[in-house]
């Protein structure tokens, strides 16, 4: 498979909230293409560094590149995303009045200025890329439904749909399954693993049997650092990680 | 594939039709109800009458400006009513200049203020508002700067939600204070009136009336047009977005407070052209028109109506100004209650405005009942 994109390198980073360190040199690599997992008890500093990569939270210090150019650091938030950074939040946060069309249309790659935007019609490119992903995340039936009536797993495939449509390289998803059916989270877990190859993916899980279900690579965080990193049977036969999960 | 290729151009909307088509009715009937109707018959328009429905349209103009950046962007400003102002004052100063020798000091520059606070020369923004070429842009162009350096600040500071509307309120009572100040030169708190005529015609006679209503109407159905144009683009839907959650239209990679600022700045245009068209009809503009209960009223308007239908907007600028029309002449010390109370009522009893008890629930959400219905009854769909 041809791998495009660009690696995630974060190297030391550090964020404190009065005092509490939320990372503490944290230092991860995600390659082009890779689907990893990220897991950790609370306050692992999960959230912070999904923070610090979409440039919601500045750090105090280290470094975030993506690719040998981009500094992330330096970079606004729709500037990252405009880069190709997609992200998708724990509490799925779709546009509830509009429709799964117009949820998807807004997503969309390009000049998203005022006037642009003022002015655009949707090219026959566009709509086909729509119908594709309407597809990949299986909600072409309701493509004219307001996004409100959507169950809670369609909610957040339809936000995952939206990540697809701003073609990101490397896509942050934070808890896809939280709250779901198994039947969604089976269908979640082919959506991911289809994902990965063509894009980074960078799953935020606490569910163990998901995390099993679709990782290569698993990154354990706790405190703020990274306390190991391997496939999923190394990780869990890691007496530290045991000891963190269980309690010494 | 061919059935997705619909969903753009379903947005058809036949409810713009009916609105437009009521307004070319009003076009067609106010000449005929003034000019050819005899005075003596019940339904012949006065110039009083003219005047008073040239004052609701007016006013319907600044209720869209107002649902547009609140109904469809979550903008609540409590200081519209300073743009309508200004474009307002803008307005008067033209119409100042055109009464010439005809004053009570008969100066043929300075109007008569001036003179009566022993003003020797026309100080320099009064430049040029002789001239009706330069004072229309003027009209559009002075709260269109006002709220772009407004608009700016604020929205780059992410100013949102209350805070947003204190400050729009506070603008609008800094400016009225401004305004009531003799040496400000614009006539301090008696502002302007006293008009005599526009492009040379008489501001007193019929026709010229019924010309500025006929104005007002082209003015109100063209605002409703690129509303409705702007709302139904794919800007607008990013408006929908900043207001339903904002920051999750930012990590989309808009820039939101470009989209506030625009929107702001085009909805203080439109109340610029709407006091300008106020203006000549009413025949007085003074600073009690930057007074901050005008914006807040202004809101209720929408709110009665409807707000994120901009017809909506229309209809409750109409009616809640017919109701202070009717109200003021019965029981003038009771209007504010009254209108208080209104207001009241339609936000606990009508979230949609008196719109949405007319349409009931719409197709579409009927339509969204029966498919959740269908859901239900077939759970193993997917």
């Amino acid at each position: 498979m041809t791998v495009r994109g660009k690696t995630l390198h974060l190297e030391k980073l550090t964020v404190s909230f009065d005092g509490f360190k939320a990372l503490n040199e944290l230092t991860l690599d995600v390659t082009p293409g890779e689907l990893r997992c990220v897991i950790g008890p609370n306050g692992a500093g999960k959230t912070t560094m999904m923070d610090v990569i979409t440039g919601k939270t500045r750090p105090d210090s280290g470094t975030a590149q993506f690719g040998p150019e981009l500094n992330l650091l330096a970079m606004s938030e729709p500037e990252i995303a405009q880069a190709g950074i997609g992200r998708k939040f724990q509490k799925p946060t779709v546009f509830e009045q509009l429709t799964v069309s117009e949820n998807l249309e807004l997503a969309l790659a390009g000049n998203k200025s005022f006037l642009h935007t003022l002015l655009a019609r949707i090219t026959p490119a566009q709509q086909s890329r729509i119908y594709q992903v309407l597809e990949i995340i299986g909600l072409e039936e309701q493509h004219q439904a307001p996004a409100r009536i959507l169950s809670h797993g369609q909610k957040q495939w339809l936000e995952i749909g939206m990540l697809l449509m701003q073609e990101p390289e490397l896509l942050l998803v934070d808890e896809p399954v939280a709250g779901m059916t198994p039947q969604e989270i089976e269908r979640t877990a082919r959506l991911l693993q289809s994902l990965a190859g063509e894009h980074s993916v960078v799953v935020v899980e606490h569910d163990m049997d998901f995390v099993r279900s679709i990782a290569k690579r698993v990154t354990v965080l706790h405190e703020g650092r990274v306390l190991a990193e391997g496939d999923m049977d190394q990780v869990q036969n890691d007496p530290r990680v045991i000891e963190v999960y269980l309690g010494a | 594939m061919p059935k997705y290729t619909m969903w753009v151009s379903a947005q058809k909307d036949p409810a713009s039709g009916w609105f437009l088509g009521a307004l070319a009715l009003v076009f067609i009937a106010m000449p005929v109800l003034s000019l050819v109707v005899p005075p003596s018959s019940f339904i012949h328009l006065s110039v009083y009458g003219l005047t008073l429905i040239g004052k609701y349209l007016c006013y319907a103009v600044l209720a869209l400006a107002i649902d547009l950046i609140w109904g469809y962007c979550g903008i609540l400003s409590l200081g519209q009513a300073a743009f309508f102002s200004l474009g307002g004052y803008a307005m008067g100063m033209y119409l100042m200049r055109q009464i010439g020798t005809r004053g009570v000091y008969g100066n043929p520059v300075l109007p008569d203020f001036m003179v009566f606070i022993g003003w020797k020369s026309l100080p320099w923004f009064w430049y040029g508002f002789n001239h009706f070429w330069f004072a229309m842009p003027m009209v559009v162009i002075v709260p269109g700067l006002l709220a772009f350096a407004f608009g700016w600040f604020a929205f780059r500071s992410r100013v949102t939600g209350v805070y947003l509307s204190i400050i729009t309120q506070a603008l609008t009572y800094a400016l009225m204070l401004a305004f009531f100040r003799n040496d400000m030169g614009f006539g301090g708190n008696n502002g302007f009136t006293d008009f005599k005529d526009i492009l040379g015609f008489d501001l007193h006679s019929d026709r010229v009336h019924l010309v500025l209503l006929e104005i007002t109407v082209l003015a109100l159905a063209g605002s409703y047009v690129a509303c409705r144009m702007i709302v139904s683009s794919r800007a607008g839907r990013v408006l929908h977005a900043i207001r339903d959650a904002e920051s999750r239209t930012r990590f989309l990679g808009y820039r939101v407070e470009s989209f506030k600022l625009w929107v702001f700045v085009f909805s203080a245009v439109l109340a610029g052209i709407a006091g300008a068209l106020y203006v000549p009809q009413i025949g007085i503009i003074n600073p009690s028109e930057f007074a901050p209960i005008n914006s807040i009223e202004a809101v209720i308007w929408v709110a009665v109506g409807g707000r994120g239908t901009l017809y909506g907007a229309v209809a409750g600028a109409v009616l809640v100004n017919y109701a202070k029309t009717y109200f003021t002449t019965a029981l003038p010390e009771a209007w504010y209650y009254a209108l208080g109370t209104l207001f009241v009522l339609v936000t606990i009893f009508l979230p949609r405005g008196i719109i949405g008890l007319l349409r009931g629930r719409t197709r579409q959400e009927r339509k969204e009942r029966l498919r959740i219905k269908a859901d239900v009854a077939e759970p193993s769909r997917k």
